[in-house]
């Protein structure tokens, strides 16, 4: 693996391998503090995201490396109009590893074609953004114990989510999953994706309640609405309070359903379930650090 | 095999009827410095009603391109008055700078000097998604 574009250019196996690495580093942080020392990652921001950005840092400090970069593109060079494919380029000269986020879909396969060292996408658009499935792919592994066999809601923006898409085509390729798709009708699954499950015999069903499913589920995988997905603020308004999850939905659930959430939320999760066991977003930010450092050390050929 | 016309160059055979002026612009034919003959509504004893184009010179072919736009085209290289090979064509698993992404979110609509390419997605659909943003090439004509 050169470079990480979408989460399904790495099969089950190299995802298994990286969840592995990454428990181990959880295991024991301190066999790790210089692993990469001497290198340097590169965070490229042309798009801000300070969450994603302090993730992948703080994987590469924690693994004794160093980086550089910039947060926004109007600290960049491409705000004097410099191409992707040039910025990336000079970049590559000044370390060994690169994450990147652009708000446009492909900038990073553009960057892979002009780059000297491997490229990870760290978002791009609405299209890709593997590490944070990786990150959700990870903790499904740890608090379940297992990727097969197991019903996952998925609630909220359907439509636009990326998340989401992503969480779907990797977990769709373990045997015995089921889907429930549980969103306002505004915000349901794409077509081609419902019609891609359809031809891949993959069991799924679309609900607009989520009380009603709750005690089926294993993993209940919360979106925000997402404010700049919407033309009109009325409609994203309308919408974006539509599901509320708090301790009374919880009441029919499994003792041992994993929440999830890519974070930030707004109001989707009520805050008193934060102290609920069941509830792993925060774990799931925990995870999202070492799998960010498995990627690294196993991208430089470390591991 | 009708090369009339022809003694050195390239007979495009069986193209679909009514599509010769679409590979005519996307060849840039027009750019030749030799004649260049279309021949539409031809009778075909194959498929009924075809188009021929004839070029007086054997140059240089983009065959994905013509592949993408009609696979069953025949392609003949004529030397010397002889047919000198007939290449039969397929669809292209990759097409370099023939479509363009429609996509506006994509990075082929901003970003200078990046070739546009394009990965068969689905054979039996002729379905072919940008190689950039994924998103799926429509008003396939
Ligand atoms: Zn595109």
């Amino acid at each position: 693996m050169r470079d990480l574009i979408n989460v399904t250019d790495l099969t089950e196996e190299e995802i298994e391998e990286l969840i592995d690495i990454a428990s181990e580093m959880m295991a024991a942080p301190e066999d790790y503090l210089d692993l990469a020392k001497g290198k340097i990652l590169g965070t490229l921001f042309f798009e801000p995201s300070t969450r994603t950005r302090l993730s992948f840092t703080s994987a590469m400090m924690s693994l004794g490396g160093n980086v550089l970069g910039f947060s926004e593109a109007a600290s960049s060079s491409s705000a004097k109009g410099e191409s992707v494919a040039d910025t990336v380029r000079t970049v590559s000269y000044y370390c060994d590893i690169i994450a990147m986020r652009h708000h446009k879909e492909g900038a990073p396969r553009v960057a892979s074609q002009s780059s000297t060292v491997p490229i990870i996408n760290a978002g791009d658009g609405g299209h890709f953004h593997p590490t944070q499935t990786l990150t959700d792919l990870t903790t499904i592994r740890l608090t379940k114990g297992r990727f097969t066999d197991m019903t996952i809601g998925l609630c909220g923006d359907l439509c636009f989510g990326r998340t989401v898409h992503s969480l779907i085509e990797a977990m769709k390729r373990y045997d015995g999953i089921k889907f429930i798709l549980i969103s306002p009708p505004e915000l349901r699954l794409p077509k081609y994706m419902r019609d891609d499950l359809d031809r891949d015999g993959i069991e799924w069903r679309e609900v607009t309640d989520m009380e009603e499913v709750m005690p089926e589920l294993d993993i209940l995988y919360m979106t925000r609405v997402q404010r700049e997905r919407f033309f009109n603020e009325e409609e994203y308004l309308r919408l974006k309070d539509t599901y509320i999850l708090d301790m009374d939905k919880l009441e029919t659930a499994k003792e041992d359903l994993s929440i999830l959430h890519p974070l930030p939320r707004v109001n989707e999760i009520s805050t008193e379930v934060d102290s609920d066991p069941r509830a792993k977003y925060f774990e799931q930010v925990r995870c999202g650090r070492f799998i960010r450092m498995a990627l690294i050390a196993k991208m430089l050929g470390l591991k | 095999m009708n090369i009339d016309g022809v003694t050195t160059g390239i007979v495009l055979d069986h193209i679909q009827a009514g599509k010769s002026m679409e590979i005519y612009k996307l060849l840039e034919l027009d750019q030749l410095e030799c004649s260049v003959a279309i021949i539409q509504n031809a009778v075909s004893t194959k498929y009924g009603r075809k188009d021929i184009i004839k070029i007086d010179e054997q140059i240089e072919l983009d065959f994905d391109a013509l592949g993408y736009i009609d696979p069953n085209i025949t392609v003949n290289l004529v030397k010397d008055g002889k047919l000198e090979k007939k290449e039969h064509l397929e669809l292209p698993q990759i097409l370099t700078n023939v479509l363009t992404c429609k996509n506006p979110r994509c990075i082929t609509t901003e970003e200078r000097g990046v070739a546009q390419r394009f990965y068969l997605a689905d054979k039996e659909k002729r379905a072919y998604r940008c190689a950039y943003c994924d998103v799926e090439h429509t008003e396939h004509k």
